[in-house]
């Protein structure tokens, strides 16, 4: 039973590898350069924040949770961190102190959690809600960011072979690596997977169950201001309205990447799958070019419920 | 005192009564409620009028809570049943027709049940998570309400159809009768047959359920088609109000107020237990904070600022293990 259990563990993300692969392939035959491997790098550029905030929240998914506020963080971020620009402090000292921001915010959740057994669903909406409203109260437009720091950052691509990406894609992969091996290799990675399996008997076995939880969101918060500071740089402005239904997105990356909403089963590389493919829906809609805004939205369900629907039909022989 | 605490309902309703109350002495005639040419009026009717469209979102949303899931595409249904109405109205030769009217709201109503059937066959046949089977829906039914309005706002002149959100029956607005009839419905249902119990059963061991005989897909079904039916009604409501459909904006982010009510009422979203006088009570807490957010006067950009701290401080409260730090600090009060 259990060589059955670890022969299959790696099945929903080789699904969704194969699935990427096939609608990659159907991007290919129908779209004349579509096959330029600048595309698929486009993906990362265009993604890079998006990819950041699902793996902070692959994290929270792993131990059963759910992260809502990760959007409005992210609106957050970019808004004090072109705030703080604004007045003229230096970038050495900004981005710590967002970076502090977002870590707290969700260390705060993380306590409501786990002390006062709040649902991560309400704990995380109403951080969302707490999020959200400080932007309106730092300013209700739109601030530009001027930074010179910010914009040689923004504007930076690291060319090799005719192809580039950005310094923001660096760092997200740097976050996948680091994220993937404190799951793979350490302890707090393996509590994390044990919490999310079955916290009851993670206690009884002695796991600090109450640190891995409220740790979870402070990595989910500090991942989502870290999301929050490459769009600042994709954007080159803080907004109140800006990464609105992101959160659903992450949650969405992750779950097509194989990992069970419910907890104790899943991997940071599924998330990047899941991220590369609603990358490449979008990529796939504008490559089509005649669609109108409304039938976007639907073109995306459509994909989105063939892809699920697709990887539940491959995953479900397992049991 | 003590006992009165450990009510399910206590501390919402508190929380309603403390909100109210705070409205009160910002305006002393909060609670005036006049009769005006044989119609109420007055802020606590105005709070239940407008809270009728939460009030039937979040009263469909407990039943597919209590069966353990969850439905993220109730504000698109919202939109999408508001757009089919006006799209029908707008094309009627003479739009005060109260026949033509009926058949617009009934072919709405009907693509909603669609649309929940949709919903619980993903979530109770193909075994997709709710969260991300209603997500498909949530995404694209934004997409389907504009392509029924051709991407435009629709403008209907219907007395008719205006009635569904302010006209009155026996000098009761007509939306609080519809809210309080649907909910009347659903409660007397699910506490005179067996199905509250199948539910809270299929809620808390959908495997188990099956194996004891119960059908806990057709179940399932059953409480996806009835929220979507419910945010149905309620996306009637919110066209009518303004006599037009706006596929992009109507029932924006109803869906985590709707949630919201539904857990301050105190149902677990875990699934398996659930209040609909919770939801009722939860639905307009919701909907009086956003009416003290006026009274009071505090600043827009404050406002969602002022519903987190509501949220948490609520939250807190109705939290057993708040409670039992408290206590522990007077030993007194500890009891077996």
């Amino acid at each position: 039973m259990r060589s059955l259990a670890m022969r299959n563990k790696y099945l929903p993300v080789s699904a969704t590898a194969v699935l990427l692969a096939l609608m990659y392939g159907i991007g290919v035959i129908n779209y004349t350069g579509f096959s330029d491997t600048q595309v698929v790098l486009n993906v990362f550029v265009d993604n890079a924040f998006l990819l950041v905030v699902a793996v902070g929240m692959t994290f929270v998914i792993l131990t059963g949770g759910i992260d809502l506020s990760v959007g409005a963080v992210v609106a957050l971020t970019t808004m004090i961190a072109a705030g703080l620009l604004e007045k003229g402090w230096p970038p050495a000292v900004a981005l710590p102190v967002v970076l502090l921001v977002g870590a707290t915010i969700g260390l705060g959740m993380g306590c409501m959690i786990h002390f006062f057994e709040v649902q991560p669903f309400i704990a995380t909406l109403a951080g969302m809600f707490l999020a959200r409203g400080l932007c309106y109260v730092i300013s209700t437009d739109s601030i530009p960011i001027s930074d010179p720091f910010w914009v040689s950052v923004a504007n930076k691509q690291i060319w090799f072979g005719g192809f580039f990406i950005t310094i923001s894609v660096l760092i997200a992969l740097a976050v996948v690596l680091i994220a993937a091996y404190v799951l793979s290799y350490t302890k707090f990675g393996r509590d994390v997977y044990a919490v999310g399996g079955n916290p009851q008997s993670a206690m009884l076995m002695g796991l600090r169950v109450g640190r891995t939880r409220i740790a979870v969101y402070t990595i989910s918060g500090l991942c989502s201001a870290l999301g929050g500071v490459l769009l600042s740089f994709y954007m080159l402005s803080g907004y109140g309205l800006h990464a609105s239904g992101m959160e659903l997105d992450a949650i969405a990356a992750v779950v097509i990447g194989g990992t069970l909403l419910t907890g104790g089963s899943g991997y940071v590389i599924g998330t990047v799958l899941g991220v590369l493919v609603l990358g490449l829906i979008q990529t796939i809609i504008t490559f089509q070019g005649d669609l109108s805004s409304w039938w976007t939205k639907i073109f995306i369900g459509i994909l989105l419920f063939v892809f699920i629907v697709l990887q539940r039909a491959v995953t479900r022989r397992r049991r | 005192m003590t006992n009165l605490m450990k009510q399910r309902l206590f501390w919402p309703v508190a929380m309603l009564a403390l909100l109210l109350i705070g409205n009160l002495i910002f305006e002393p005639g909060f609670f005036s409620v006049e009769l005006r040419d044989g119609h109420l009026f007055g802020s606590l009717i105005d709070i239940l009028r407008q809270g009728s469209p939460l009030m039937l979102v979040a009263l469909g949303m407990t039943l597919v809570i209590a069966t353990g899931g969850i439905d993220l595409s109730v504000g698109a249904v919202v939109a999408i049943s508001g757009a089919l109405a006006c799209q029908q109205i707008a094309g009627l030769d003479d739009q005060g027709a109260v026949g033509g009217v009926l058949v617009a709201v009934a072919l709405a109503l009907l693509l909603c049940a669609g649309l929940g059937l949709w919903n619980g066959f993903l979530v109770g046949v193909v075994g997709i998570q709710p969260i991300i089977a209603t997500l498909i829906l949530m995404v694209a039914g934004r997409g389907v309400a504009q392509l029924i309005t051709d991407g435009q706002i629709i403008n209907v002149n219907s007395p008719p159809y205006k009635t569904i959100a302010a006209g009155f029956l026996a000098s009761i607005p007509v939306p609080v009768i519809i809210a309080a009839a649907l909910v009347a419905a659903v409660a007397l249902v699910i506490r005179r047959s067996a199905f509250g119990m199948l539910l809270e059963s299929v809620g808390g061991n959908a495997g188990a359920s099956r194996l004891a005989g119960i059908r806990s897909r057709r179940l399932i079904i059953i409480a996806y088609v009835a929220c979507a039916v419910c945010a149905g009604v309620a996306g009637l409501m919110v066209s009518s109000t303004v006599s037009s459909a706006d596929g992009n904006n109507a029932g924006l982010l109803i869906e985590l107020d709707a949630i919201l009510a539904v857990v301050i009422g105190g149902t677990s979203l875990l699934g398996g237990r659930f209040s609909i006088a919770g939801t009722v009570v939860g639905a307009l807490l919701i909907k009086t904070l956003d009416t003290t957010v006026y009274t009071i006067g505090i600043p827009p950009e404050v406002t969602l600022l002022f519903k987190a701290v509501v949220v948490v401080v609520l939250c807190l409260v109705q939290s057993p293990a708040f409670r039992a730090r408290l206590s522990r600090r007077q030993p007194a009060e500890v009891s077996a």
